[in-house]
Order: structure tokens, then C-alpha cells, then sequence
């Protein structure tokens, strides 16, 4: 009986706040479009079994006909996937180096790294507008060493939206890379040089692969979230930026068409279940293998 | 029938693999190994034996190349070593905690130096089989480090260490994490293994069991120095001064003040009232000068009666007796109140025991049974 309300708890929660509205968002994909309150048709005050008939999959045949939602799927992936790339490679080093730092500086560094997290997340995108805009502080710098003569467009580009997913996400991929690191015994390393290994041979063959799992859980914790992101791409990416989010937001408020909007959420969830299912294994193995 | 034996730390033509010339090593002001000179022979099992932060690990880790020192020399085969990387030494090391890659299997693990080398495939896969063969491995070759015992982890580190045949191998502390029993068989194994291969081993222990068990030769260390060097019965017989004695096995110290005797004896006295004590030495000692005599209490004979034969006898009543099984060892005190300890093997049953607390009782020992030493 215990064990029961034990589970209950977590599976009402899961229940009350993902499947629901999950359910609900799903229902409205299948309505029309309705110049009522609420926007679409059929309803509950239809009748069930009425409601239940006068669903169809409209609305997803739709987003195959109009290349602007397939494109800003693709769009979305592959900003994404870039931005992943990116965190990492700037991520890994922060993470080693912290892992490596003397012990007495490593809690400071961690709070460095958290410390972002405690200001608003769109007053530090806000501030990125400050920075990285013609007149910003970027170009203004630049302009004042001579490096460049003209003011770079940087502001409503892609690469102001890498730039703005990289900073806000990073935490995210250094803290569980740094995790994996801070537990690597160091006569780990020792053993692979005693063994002939030179010290990047030995970087390679071990120290990257002993961190493969925080390095796989900061992909991923960055993946997701950047896929379906969306104020770093309106505020910072400007009209030019194709991301999935942005569709979603335009959809639902602008154009008030709540089915097409819905449709667009369903798939875009189909296409993160993927990620998150590894992701999900990639963490019970790690701690299989930890037993 | 005579068999050679093995002793080429006393033949002055022998070449030594390793030497050690007035090394020191600085951690900034702390001095971890002071002065060192010392030579390392081929075909050895050379122990360090020592307490923690004694600089033994330092040692081996300087041997390895994970250090390097501070002033002096370090040969290996003639050829300094100080400076070269890990990597291209001809050296490999069993670490204390194994530090097998939790990532690759048993296998894996075990090829894992051949194959930094520009070795055959086929060579490889031979040279691993005949590791896993001399360590008794060949069933868990496909297992990772996780999935086995501590003793087959141990194993697997000792493989992989000598896999590339190296030309010394370092044992740090190698059956700290083993429960007792099992230790005992590795010791023996460790042996074989070193003899069959023929590799110069050197191992780094606090245990001086283990380390009199394995060695052909002992260094015990203290703060940095090497106190005495010598075969594990020359360090038990013949220690070279009291922290030497003391620290290996259990020893009787007697302190007092020597006049010769003649004939390389010497009678200390040992304390007011009482007759002094009679004992050789090979070392000369002044008149009057201080010592301090170093018996093991195996060697001190206890008995109800006052023996006739024997050199020294004192009288004591017991205050303990230790019963270990095989041995019982009596805590026996003098009237001066100096405690003494006795040893004797337990050929009768307990119920037989004619000696038991309280009672008086006489120790004694031959002239030659004890040490007389300086400090």
C-alpha cells in the first residue's frame, strides 16, 4: 500500500501536468479553425460522440503542403545541432579545467558558472542585444582597437542566435561533463602514459572516453531545449531566423490559429521524443554501470 | 649438491640496473627523499619497506617518471633517467589501486600498452593469451574490471603491467586492497611470476611481512633515507639500529651501558642491583659507552626453574600472556619494573600449560641471541 502511494505520486504528476495537456493540445491539432472562444471547432458543448466525428488530421496534412513548416523544422535541427557542436567545444575545456583547477577553487568556479542562472534569462538575452547590435559594445571595441573600420552585422543574423544559445545553454553542458571529469581518478591517466601512451594519446584514449557519458547528457541537455527555442531566436535572430519556436509563437498569437499551432507542437514533440528516449537510456546505463 | 645463490649486491663486477646517487627530492621546503644512494640489481624482488609519508612511494613514483629529482643521479642500465618522460621509459608500474581502464575489458586492458607500441596484431594477440595464461585470466578475458574479484583485478593490473616485458617493474603498495588469505597465496604467486619472467621488481609496502616474504632484498626508510639495506634475515638478525629492529617484527630493546669483555663480548649494565648482561658483537663499543640490546622474544627461553647453561637469566613474574594459536608470548616483568617479552611455540595443549599469571618465573638467552647496538 505504501509502495503504491509512493508511485502515485510521481504519476499523478506526470499525469496532471504533461499527459493532460499533452491530450489537450493533441485534441485541438484534430479541431478547425473557428472565429469563436475558443478559437476552433468542434467542441465539448458539441457533444462527445459529435467532437469525437468531426475530428480530422487537416491540420497535419497542411504542414506538409506549406514548405515554411518543414523548413523551419529543418531549419530548427540544424541550429540546434550546431549550437550543440558549439557548447561543447567551449563547454569540454571550461569543464577539464575546472575538474583540474586546485581544490580550494573549484566551488568558486562552479558558482561562476551557476551565478547566470540567478538574473532573469531574458534580461541576460536582452543584454546580449546591448552587446553584440551595431552600436553595441562588440563593435564599439572593435572600432576603438582598429581592428575593423565598419561596424559588423551581427544583430538578427544565425550567428547571433548561436551566439545567444552557446551562453544561455552552456551551464548545461558543463556541469555534468565536469561531473564525469572530477570523478576520472588521476593514476588513470598515469597508467595510460606508464603504458606508452603521450599525454594527449592518453587524453584520447581515456580521459575522453571516461567522460563520454557527461559528454552525451550536456549534448543533450542542450539539444532539446535549443530545438524548440524560442525567444533567443526572436529577440536576437531577427525576421531572417527560421526557427520551429518562432512558427509556434506566430502561429498561435499572431495569426490565432490554435489547430495549425497544435499540429505544429505535436510534431515538434514527436521529434524531440527521439533525443529525449536516448538520453533517458544513456542515464540508466550510467547508472548501471555506477552499481 | 650446491646451489648458486643469488647475490649480486656482494660481487663488485656486477653492473647494477638501477642507481640512485646522492638523489633528493624537494616538495617545496619538504625534504621526501634526502641524500638517497642506493643500487638496484637485476633479477631482484627489492623491497621498500617503510611507514607512510616515509618517501617510498616518492621513490618508486621517481623511478617511474612521474617525478623527477631534485639533484643527483638516477640510472637505469647505465643510462640517466632524470627528465624522461613516463612514456619512454623502459619501466612499468602496478599501481596501489590497479587503475585498470573501466572502460575496456580484461582483454583490452592488457593490450593496451602492446599496442601503443608499432607491435603485429597477431603479436599482440599472442603476447595477451600468454598474459592471460601465466595470470590465470583466460576465462574473463572478455569481462570489464567491474565484473570481476579484487583479486582477478589485481591480477589483471600485474598482467598488463609486464605485459611489454618491461625491464623493471614497479609494485606500489600491489596487495594493499586483498584480505589477508588471499594475500598470502598472491605473495607466493608474486614470486613465481617474478622468477619465471625474470623481470627486476620492485615493490613499495608498509608491511614487513609481506616485504620479508617476496624480497631478496629489504630497504627499510625512515623520513627520506634508507636506514638499512639488506636480505630480509640480515634486517632480522642483524638490524643495524633500534627503529630498524623495532619496526620489523617484535623485538626486546634493553638499554644500558657496555664494557668489553674480551673476545668480542661485552656485558651491559642494564640496571642497578642486577647482574649486567653478557652479549656479543661484531661492532666495537667503548667502555662506558651507551647501547642498546636487541633480542627477539623468540629467542628469550622462559622457565620455572632458574636454568644452569644459559649466559643471561633474569627473574620476573608474568603479567600477560598472549595466546596466538600456534605461539603464546608472556609479557614478563623484571623487578625493576622493565617489561620483557618471551616467545614460545605451543607443542602441548593449552590445558598443559605450566606457566600462568603471577607466577615467577626465569627468562634467559644465549650471549649470541641478541644485538648489541648504538642508537
Amino acid at each position: 500500500m505504501r509502495r503504491f502511494f509512493l508511485i502515485a505520486v510521481p504519476y499523478g504528476w506526470l499525469l496532471a501536468l504533461f499527459l493532460v495537456p499533452f491530450f489537450i493540445v493533441f485534441k485541438i491539432s484534430l479541431s478547425d479553425l473557428a472565429l469563436s472562444i475558443p478559437p476552433y471547432t468542434p467542441t465539448m458543448k458539441d457533444g462527445f460522440g459529435q467532437m469525437i466525428k468531426a475530428f480530422d488530421f487537416e491540420n497535419f496534412v497542411f504542414l506538409t503542403t506549406d514548405d515554411l513548416y518543414w523548413k523551419a523544422y529543418l531549419s530548427s535541427l540544424k541550429i540546434a545541432l550546431i549550437s550543440t557542436a558549439l557548447a561543447l567545444l567551449v563547454g569540454y575545456p571550461m569543464a577539464y579545467g575546472m575538474a583540474r583547477a586546485p581544490e580550494e577553487w573549484r566551488p568558486t568556479l562552479m558558482m561562476l558558472v551557476i551565478l547566470p542562472f540567478w538574473t532573469s534569462f531574458l534580461i541576460r538575452v536582452y543584454a546580449w542585444v546591448g552587446i553584440l547590435s551595431n552600436e553595441g559594445f562588440l563593435n564599439q571595441f572593435l572600432l576603438w582597437t582598429g581592428l575593423i573600420s565598419t561596424p559588423l552585422t551581427i544583430m538578427n543574423t544565425t550567428t547571433a542566435v548561436y551566439i545567444g544559445i552557446v551562453y544561455t545553454y552552456l551551464p548545461f553542458m558543463i556541469l555534468p561533463i565536469y561531473a564525469a571529469l572530477d570523478r576520472l581518478d588521476e593514476s588513470l591517466i598515469e597508467a595510460a602514459e606508464d603504458l606508452g601512451c603521450s599525454r594527449i594519446k592518453a587524453f584520447w584514449l581515456v580521459t575522453i572516453p571516461l567522460s563520454r557519458n557527461g559528454i552525451i547528457a550536456g549534448c543533450f541537455l542542450v539539444f532539446i531545449p535549443a530545438l524548440g527555442e524560442f525567444v533567443i531566436p526572436s529577440l536576437l535572430g531577427g525576421s531572417g531566423t527560421l526557427m520551429i519556436g518562432k512558427v509556434l509563437f506566430e502561429e498561435f498569437f499572431n495569426n490565432r490559429d490554435w489547430p495549425v499551432a497544435s499540429a505544429v507542437a505535436v510534431i515538434l514533440l514527436l521529434i524531440l521524443i527521439v533525443p529525449i528516449i536516448l538520453f533517458q537510456r544513456n542515464q540508466q546505463r550510467q547508472a548501471e554501470a555506477e552499481t | 649438491m650446491s646451489q648458486k645463490v643469488f647475490a649480486p649486491w656482494d660481487d663488485p663486477n656486477e653492473k647494477p640496473l638501477i642507481r640512485f646517487e646522492n638523489v633528493t627530492k624537494k616538495f617545496g621546503d619538504f625534504t621526501a627523499i634526502d641524500d638517497l644512494t642506493l643500487n638496484i640489481y637485476e633479477r631482484e624482488f627489492f623491497a621498500l619497506l617503510g611507514p607512510s609519508g616515509c618517501g617510498k612511494t616518492t621513490m618508486m613514483r621517481m623511478l617511474a617518471g612521474f617525478e623527477n629529482p631534485t639533484s643527483g643521479k638516477m640510472e637505469l642500465s647505465g643510462k640517466n633517467i632524470a627528465g624522461i618522460p613516463p612514456n619512454k621509459r623502459a619501466v612499468n608500474m602496478m599501481f596501489q589501486s590497479y587503475a585498470l581502464f573501466p572502460h575496456l575489458s580484461v582483454w583490452e586492458n592488457i593490450a593496451f600498452g602492446l599496442k601503443r607500441g608499432n607491435m603485429d596484431k597477431r603479436d599482440i594477440a599472442a603476447r595477451v593469451e600468454e598474459m592471460l595464461k601465466l595470470t590465470r585470466l583466460t576465462k574473463f578475458a572478455g569481462r570489464k574490471p567491474h565484473q570481476i574479484s579484487g583479486g582477478q583485478r589485481q591480477r589483471v593490473a600485474l598482467a598488463r603491467s609486464l605485459a611489454k616485458a618491461p625491464k623493471l617493474l614497479l609494485l606500489d603498495e600491489p596487495l594493499g586492497a586483498l584480505d589477508k588469505k588471499l594475500r598470502q597465496d598472491t605473495q607466493f604467486e608474486l614470486m613465481d611470476i617474478q622468477e619465471s619472467t625474470g623481470t627486476t621488481f620492485v615493490i613499495v609496502t608498509h608491511d614487513q611481512e609481506e616485504a620479508m616474504t617476496v624480497a631478496s632484498r629489504v630497504a627499510v626508510m625512515d623520513e627520506g633515507r634508507i636506514i638499512q639495506v639488506a636480505t630480509p634475515d640480515g634486517i632480522y638478525e642483524a638490524p643495524n639500529s633500534v627503529y630498524v629492529a623495532d619496526f620489523i617484527g617484535d623485538v626486546n630493546i634493553i638499554e644500558g651501558t657496555v664494557k668489553p669483555a674480551g673476545d668480542g663480548m661485552y656485558s651491559l649494565a642494564w640496571a642497578e642491583n642486577e647482574p649486567p648482561f653478557l652479549a656479543s658483537s661484531d661492532l666495537p663499543f667503548s667502555d662506558g659507552q651507551k647501547a642498546h640490546l636487541a633480542i627477539r622474544p623468540e629467542k628469550i627461553a622462559i622457565t620455572t626453574e632458574k636454568p644452569e647453561e644459559a649466559k643471561n637469566a633474569v627473574q620476573g613474574s608474568v603479567l600477560d600472556i598472549a595466546y596466538l594459536g600456534n605461539l603464546s608470548t608472556y609479557h614478563v616483568q623484571l623487578a625493576g619494573g622493565q617489561i620483557i617479552k618471551a616467545q614460545t611455540a605451543n607443542t602441548r595443549r593449552l590445558s598443559r600449560r605450566s606457566i600462568t599469571w603471577e607466577d615467577k618465573v626465569w627468562i634467559s638467552w644465549n650471549a649470541t641471541a641478541g644485538v648489541l647496538l648504538e642508537q
